[in-house]
């Protein structure tokens, strides 16, 4: 990261702003855990300054060579998790189409069965001794990035009475600013939970659902060895007119 | 028709969930992983300015602490430099995140007052620390920010705090020194103490 240049226009060349109706609006009652837990007041907006413009930055020298590997990051002997081997890659973007290189993604998610190694975890669905649910990955100079691990399980949650979330792995994104902060979840092509799931439910449209849906991707399959489902990830992006000189650090 | 805009849209947010101390902190959950959890610690060495305690809870509509809440954090050092600008405290990272107690679900952060930095418009900010906040039942990470209430005279001419039209609603951005010299900061999620939430 470098530092954001300071223009005397307020919000020009700040990031564009969120969305809002294009997100899960806070409160979606049929997710009755948002009830109670959603600001009711609105939202205060004003335009990013370098408070939201930089962030955290990571070096590629923090990830170890096994993170992006859930199948066998977790066992002390490397031994292989059980269950469906999948490869998971995509691109990170801006809003504009720009790369974002470099930049830090956290993944989480149940194992095969739809368990996850977790004190609170309730699901009589069995552990797998090899598998944690954790990975990370940075993004390339292209903001390419790849991961392998076990095809996850769906699972029940308590929510309504019959609940069950579809198969999903959770990622956390840095981007390059505070501002490109994110928390997202993948599903899988041709789930038929994924249009019963409350949470899925609370994202108002269609289109914005399929932008979550990772197609099988079977160019990039490993014969023999994993199948591959591709997700592009797209952050916010930071306007650029013609009039300044180029953000530093873009 | 006219011309399509080529502008992508942004990935949708879902929740964090219940787990997502499993990704963020996996350590803090017992999986060790990555040789420790990220943003356990922001200072890499001696830092300068004042060094602070900042603790908290997040609260729910009825006034219960979550306990599966993650809190980041992240500020300008001593001088008004952010990590990685020129100049900036080499041994300070800005950057924080904390899980939350087990049992009781206060977060803490452990760094220094920040300095004070430029508004788009090039007046002074008041010193402040960005957070951002996620947890099951919180569908779009919610964003805030953390002012000392001991600042008086730049709360006074900070640019966002000054043009808060509901002036009693302006606390909820302040952190407060306790008795042991700790800084005070409580999230409150919905209720008449609601904490004011950025859409930035
Ligand atoms: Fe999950």
């Amino acid at each position: 990261m470098t530092a954001a240049k300071n223009s005397n226009a307020p919000g020009r060349n700040g990031f564009v702003n969120r969305d809002r109706d294009w997100h899960p609006p806070a409160l979606y009652p049929p997710y009755k855990t948002s009830v109670k837990r959603s600001p009711q007041a609105s939202l205060l907006s004003f335009p990013t300054s370098i408070s939201e413009e930089t962030g955290p930055v990571f070096g590629h020298d923090t990830i170890n060579p096994l993170d992006n590997d859930l199948i066998h990051n977790f066992s002390a002997d490397q031994g292989a998790a059980i269950g469906p081997r999948i490869v998971v890659h995509g691109r990170v973007s801006d809003e504009f189409g720009r790369p974002v290189p470099h930049s830090l993604i956290e993944i989480w998610q149940a194992n095969a069965g739809g368990r996850y190694r977790h004190k609170k975890e309730s699901y009589l669905a069995a552990l797998d001794p090899n598998f944690g649910g954790c990975g990370r990955v940075m993004t390339d100079e292209d903001g390419a990035y790849e991961f392998r691990t076990v095809m996850p399980g769906p699972y029940p949650w308590p929510n309504s009475m019959n609940d069950w979330r579809p198969a999903h792995i959770h990622l956390s994104l840095f981007g390059h600013s505070f501002a490109q902060r994110l928390i997202t979840q993948m599903y899988f092509e041709g789930d038929p939970l994924i249009w019963k799931c409350p949470i899925v439910g609370g994202i108002p449209t269609r289109e914005g659902v399929e932008s979550l849906i990772a197609p099988l991707d079977m160019a990039r399959t490993i014969p023999m060895d994993a199948l591959a489902y591709r997700f592009d990830i797209v952050l916010r992006g930071r306007r650029q007119t013609m009039f300044e000189n180029r953000v530093e650090g873009l | 028709m006219v011309q399509k805009l080529h502008r992508l849209r942004e990935t949708p947010s879902q929740t964090a969930g219940p787990y997502v101390h499993i990704g963020c902190t996996p350590n803090f959950t017992g999986i060790s992983a990555y040789g420790g959890d990220l943003g356990v610690s922001m200072k890499t060495g001696p830092v300068k300015g004042e060094e602070i305690l900042i603790t908290g809870a997040v609260h729910d509509g009825t006034g219960m602490a979550l306990k599966d809440a993650m809190v980041e954090i992240w500020q300008a050092d001593a001088s008004g430099c952010f990590a990685g600008q020129p100049g900036a405290d080499p041994d300070f990272t800005g950057w924080g995140r904390s899980p939350g107690d087990m049992d009781t679900g206060a977060f803490r952060f452990d760094t220094v007052r920040p300095g004070r930095v430029a508004w788009p418009d090039g007046r002074m900010q008041a010193p402040h620390i960005t957070v951002w906040i996620v947890a099951r039942g919180i569908n779009v990470g919610l964003h805030t920010r953390i002012y000392f209430a001991d600042e008086e005279a730049a709360n006074a001419e900070d640019p966002i705090l000054s043009r808060l039209e509901h002036r009693d609603r302006v606390p909820t951005l302040l952190a407060q020194r306790a008795a042991n010299g700790e800084f005070r900061f409580d999230i409150h999620l919905q209720g008449p103490h609601e904490t004011i939430f950025f859409d930035i």
